[in-house]
């Protein structure tokens, strides 16, 4: 038998020879081959066999009919097999494999049709049920033997089923003895130290020190270089280039060079001389250079006129960056009204003026409401009564902060623009009256810090109160007045500070003030003149003032020093008469406004510095020295006119310079430059724009007039008559279009001479009686309040809305526009008048020209007609006395005989 | 008047203009409307940067030239028309 080769299923294996016994030729069958399978070709399990014809009869597996392609095996049946063992015996095809038949498990074994010869022979038989299991289940693509297909899995059905992976447990393949090799594990445990030290040695000063590190053993560490055996190397050989030179000498030294550098240059530019700037100016190259350059410099000339390019249309679009408050609303909101409840009398408001510097305080100054006839009827009752100025506050709206007291009503007054704690104030009976409040000025200040006082006194009823005894309400005394014999002879109608940037001498010149503060007032009477004032000591007055030692009036105490020297003889610097040359009726002025009048106004401006409420004692007042007027610089080129209204209505623009009158040798006021009578009535404000110099406005009777400085034709804008009287105008202080009229029925016109030029934009009403006097004030952006004085005596604070305060973007370019128009307007006006006027008198002349044309043709024709009737008369004559004959007609001999 | 005088006082009365100058091709001004010291600085400064203007256009393209410099400033805008010989120098403020 041939020797055994193991398999895994321990099958009796059966040599290869057993094989050839296939043919029909009986092939000498000598000895018994066992079956080979094909163990050595990877499948243990596959034994192949030749099968004869017969043996394919037998077992129904003939080629090509039982076993096709399609189906190249069949399961033969173990007892038929082993029955032809026993029919044919050796002959049987079976006989190589007869142990493996025997000893199959199964009842049907596997035999496949090798059509290809894969296994050497035409037919193989499988040999283990599983290898049967396989092949039957995936028929073609087992049998291929190449190399296992592994895309050809065994799949019986032909959908496939998702198995999800299940998970199998871990079996260990050596990879956790690598990863513990890997780890890092702690060799030991960690050591924790705690290190403490005392709180209080924390951040306790600490001084280092230097030490020499060779002094103390262990502060440092080295390491010492040592000569290494390994490292030296002795240079046995060395290549170097030699070369013959000159003998080379190297030395050196420092030394401080000092070389030129150009600090500056003084140079004057290369100019040529006018000959030669007029030969070249004539050369035919310049005169063909412009004629070709002036073109495009034209084009691009008239580019610019024609549009700006550059102009960011987005932010031009834009309106304010944002309006505070309602738009629509253009309404004045009442915010407060101030009444002076103790004095029973009817009083009426005549000068109202806010504090330059404290928030929320106003001044007013009250008068009687009497008429002169009254005034002279009751004038002992009104010597008892106190003419007061009041100080309202916005916290308090029943008691008046301070009360200044002055000898009789005052009609007008205004604040010191450098020290608001000076007031000068105008009499009715002509004088000026000056307070200085500094010791009071801490009160008024910290007026906003008393609203407690004002509860405790409203439990009170009000009859209960007296004006001293819950408050310090202080009735200050004036401190100086003016002269009363050398002063304005009636009631002082307008007073204004002079800024501190000029002075004036006796003679009106204008010289610079080196104080820099106002020290100088200006008044206007219905005396018809004009003074000016200074408020220092006098040289002159000196003299006088020690003769008047012995009347000198006891001072009360707590009246300040400041205006000792002026008091009661104060005499005005300097005084004008406004006179009409004409008759001897003056001019009364009512209002005057001088060049840089509204400094006051600009004190709002952020530009200037800011006033501060000054101490008492710091104040620049105490010590002026006047009369240096010789000392000082005088101006020059400054404008001395100023514009005057009048009680008739007129407003005058004249010059406040006196001039030697040559005839008398006196000083006499200049003539007024221009006069014009345009208002109705008395005129009661003349007043700068804030914003442009020269616009003036002025209200008086029903009408109101815009006035240029400079331009003498006439009024820029005269308003039409209005239904009702107007009695007091102010100009905005924010936007330059817009002025506030108010009017005798209690109403305030709001002008908007943008929106309007005829009649006012808004009207509203704000009291039932005149109102006095306007004045707004601005405190921040955003709120603007304006107070309006009436006739019975109560300030009314009103709140400017948003729309009123706020100008638009280009206001204030659109008003100097309108200006400028009115001003080509009234030139053009003029022009026309002139052109009408020439007009008119080339008519006349012609007129003129034809009636004395016609005269001396007639003239001459009849000369002529003369002439020729004459002639004609000879003539006739000379034919008559022919024919006559008594006529000798002489022969003319010509020269030819002769 | 010349024929000069006439071309200038033209650019001149063009509406913004501040001031027309002539300038030869040194930058020594040869007519002029506004003061000397402002001319001398404009024509210097100005003939300056015409040259330059004028190199960096022919650096870039050599067959091309400086025809016309206008330079506008937030105030007002400087023209300048070049030549070989002179350079006329235009000051106008455009905006109103």
């Amino acid at each position: 038998m041939a020797p055994k080769t193991p398999n895994k299923k321990g099958t009796a294996v059966v040599t290869k020879k057993q094989n050839q016994e296939k043919t029909k030729q009986a092939l000498p069958v000598s000895e018994e081959v066992a079956a080979t399978n094909m163990e050595n070709m990877g499948h243990p399990e596959i034994y192949p066999l030749v099968l004869t014809t017969k043996t394919q009869e037998i077992f129904n597996c003939r080629v090509d009919e039982d076993v096709t392609d399609k189906q190249p095996y069949k399961l033969i049946k173990k007892a038929d097999i082993i029955a032809d063992f026993i029919n044919r015996a050796a002959v049987s095809d079976f006989y190589p494999v007869k142990k493996l038949v025997q000893e199959y498990p199964g009842d049907e074994l596997l035999l496949v049709y090798d059509k290809d010869f894969k296994y050497g022979l035409n037919f193989y038989l499988v040999s283990t049920e599983e290898a049967k299991e396989n092949y039957l289940k995936s028929p073609e693509e087992q049998e291929e033997q190449e190399e296992p297909r592994e895309y050809k899995e065994p799949s019986p059905e032909d959908t496939y089923i998702y198995k999800p992976p299940v998970s199998k447990p871990w079996v260990s393949l050596g990879s956790e003895k690598e990863i513990e090799e890997e780890t890092v594990k702690e060799s030991t445990k960690p050591i924790t130290y705690m290190i403490s030290r005392k709180r209080g040695q924390f951040g306790a000063p600490f001084k280092f020190s230097d030490q020499n590190a060779s002094s103390v053993k262990d502060a440092y560490i080295e390491c010492t270089a040592y000569p290494d055996k390994n490292f030296t190397l002795k240079h046995l050989e060395k290549e170097v280039g030699m070369q013959v030179i000159p003998k080379v000498n190297d030395t050196s030294t420092q030394t401080r060079w000092v070389y030129p550098k150009n600090a500056t240059t003084q140079y004057y530019p290369r100019e040529f001389s006018e000959e030669e700037k007029e030969t070249i100016g004539q050369s035919k190259p310049l005169i063909d250079f412009l004629n070709n350059m002036s073109i495009s410099v034209e084009i691009a000339l008239q580019q610019n006129e024609i549009m700006n390019t550059f102009i960011d249309d987005w932010k031009s679009l834009a309106e304010d960056e944002g309006t505070f408050g309602d738009k629509t609303d253009t309404h004045l909101k009442e915010y407060q009204s101030f009444t002076d409840l103790h004095n029973l009398t009817e009083k009426m408001i005549t000068c109202v003026s806010w504090h330059p510097v404290i928030y929320g305080l106003i001044a007013v100054s009250v008068a009687v409401r009497f008429s002169f006839e009254e005034r002279v009827q009751f004038s002992g009752k009104l010597l008892l009564q106190p003419s007061l100025i009041l100080f309202w506050s916005f916290s308090d709206p029943i008691h008046p902060q301070l009360m200044l007291e002055s000898p009789d009503d005052i009609f007008c007054f205004k604040f010191c623009p450098n020290d608001p704690n000076i007031i000068a104030g105008g009499c009715i009976n002509g004088q000026i009256v000056l307070w200085d409040i500094s010791a009071h000025a801490e009160r008024i200040e910290n007026i906003k810090t008393g609203s407690t006082r004002i509860k405790k006194a409203t439990l009170k009823p009000m009859f209960l109160l007296e004006p001293e005894s819950n408050k310090e309400t202080m009735y200050i005394r004036h401190c100086a007045v003016s002269s009363i014999e050398s002063g304005h002879r009636k009631v002082i109608t307008d007073i204004h500070w002079l800024p501190g940037t000029f002075e004036i001498n006796r003679m009106g010149s204008v010289f610079e003030n080196r104080s820099g503060i106002s020290c100088q007032l200006v008044t206007c009477s219905a005396d018809c003149t004009i003074c000016f004032w200074d408020i220092r000591t006098q040289r002159t007055t000196t003299q006088q003032t020690d003769k008047k030692k012995e009347e000198v009036i006891e001072v009360p105490f707590d009246v300040p020093p400041t205006f000792l020297h002026l008091d009661l003889s104060w005499k005005p610097l300097c005084r004008l008469r406004l006179s009409k040359s004409e008759t001897t009726l003056d001019h009364c002025p009512t209002k005057v406004s001088l060049n840089d009048d509204d400094a006051s106004y600009r004190t709002q401006d952020k530009t200037l510095p800011p006033i501060k409420v000054v101490k008492a004692g710091e104040s620049p007042y105490y010590n002026l020295e006047g009369g240096m007027a010789n000392h000082l610089k005088p101006i020059e080129d400054f404008c001395t006119k100023f514009f005057v209204g009048t009680e008739e209505g007129e407003v005058i623009y004249t010059d406040w310079k006196m001039e030697r009158d040559p005839d008398t040798g006196r000083l006499v006021p200049k003539k007024p430059v221009s006069l014009y009578a345009v208002h109705d009535g008395a005129v009661h404000t003349v007043q700068r724009s804030p914003f442009y110099k020269d616009i003036i406005l002025t209200v008086g009777g029903w009408n109101i007039a815009i006035w240029k400085e400079g331009v003498m034709s006439g009024p820029l804008l005269q308003s039409s008559c209005a239904p009702k009287r107007f009695t007091s105008g102010h100009w905005s202080l924010t936007r330059p279009g817009v002025f506030y009229i108010g009017r005798e029925d209690g109403n305030i016109d709001i002008w908007d001479l943008l929106e309007k030029t005829h009649e006012p934009a808004q009207s509203q009403s704000i009291c039932i009686t005149t109102i006095t006097y306007i004045k707004p004030w601005t405190f921040s952006a955003k709120q603007q309040f304006l107070a309006i004085a009436d006739f019975y005596g109560t300030l009314h604070i009103l709140e400017i809305p948003w729309t009123l305060s706020h100008p638009s973007t280009n206001e204030a370019a659109s008003m100097s526009h309108y200006f400028e128009r009115e001003v080509k307007h009234l030139e053009y006006v003029e022009q026309r008048r002139l052109i009408r006027e020439q007009e008119k008198k080339e008519m006349q002349l012609e007129m003129e020209k034809k009636k004395t044309k016609t005269y001396k043709k007639s003239k001459e024709v009849m000369d002529a007609e003369l002439k020729a009737d004459y002639e004609s008369y000879l003539e006739l004559e000379k034919t008559i006395l022919v024919n006559l004959g008594l006529f000798k007609v002489q022969e003319k001999k010509s020269y030819m005989d002769i | 008047m010349t024929e000069v005088e006439e071309t200038l006082k033209r650019i001149q009365s063009h509406k913004g203009v501040i001031g027309t100058m002539v300038v030869n091709a040194e930058g020594i001004p040869i007519r002029t409307t506004l003061d000397n010291s402002t001319t001398v600085q404009y024509a210097g400064l100005l003939h300056q940067l015409t040259m330059k203007a004028r190199s960096t256009v022919r650096d870039i393209d050599p067959q091309n030239d400086l025809t016309f410099l206008r330079i506008r400033s937030k105030k007002h805008e400087i023209m300048v028309a070049p030549d070989k010989e002179y350079l006329l120098i235009v000051i106008q403020n455009p905006c109103e």
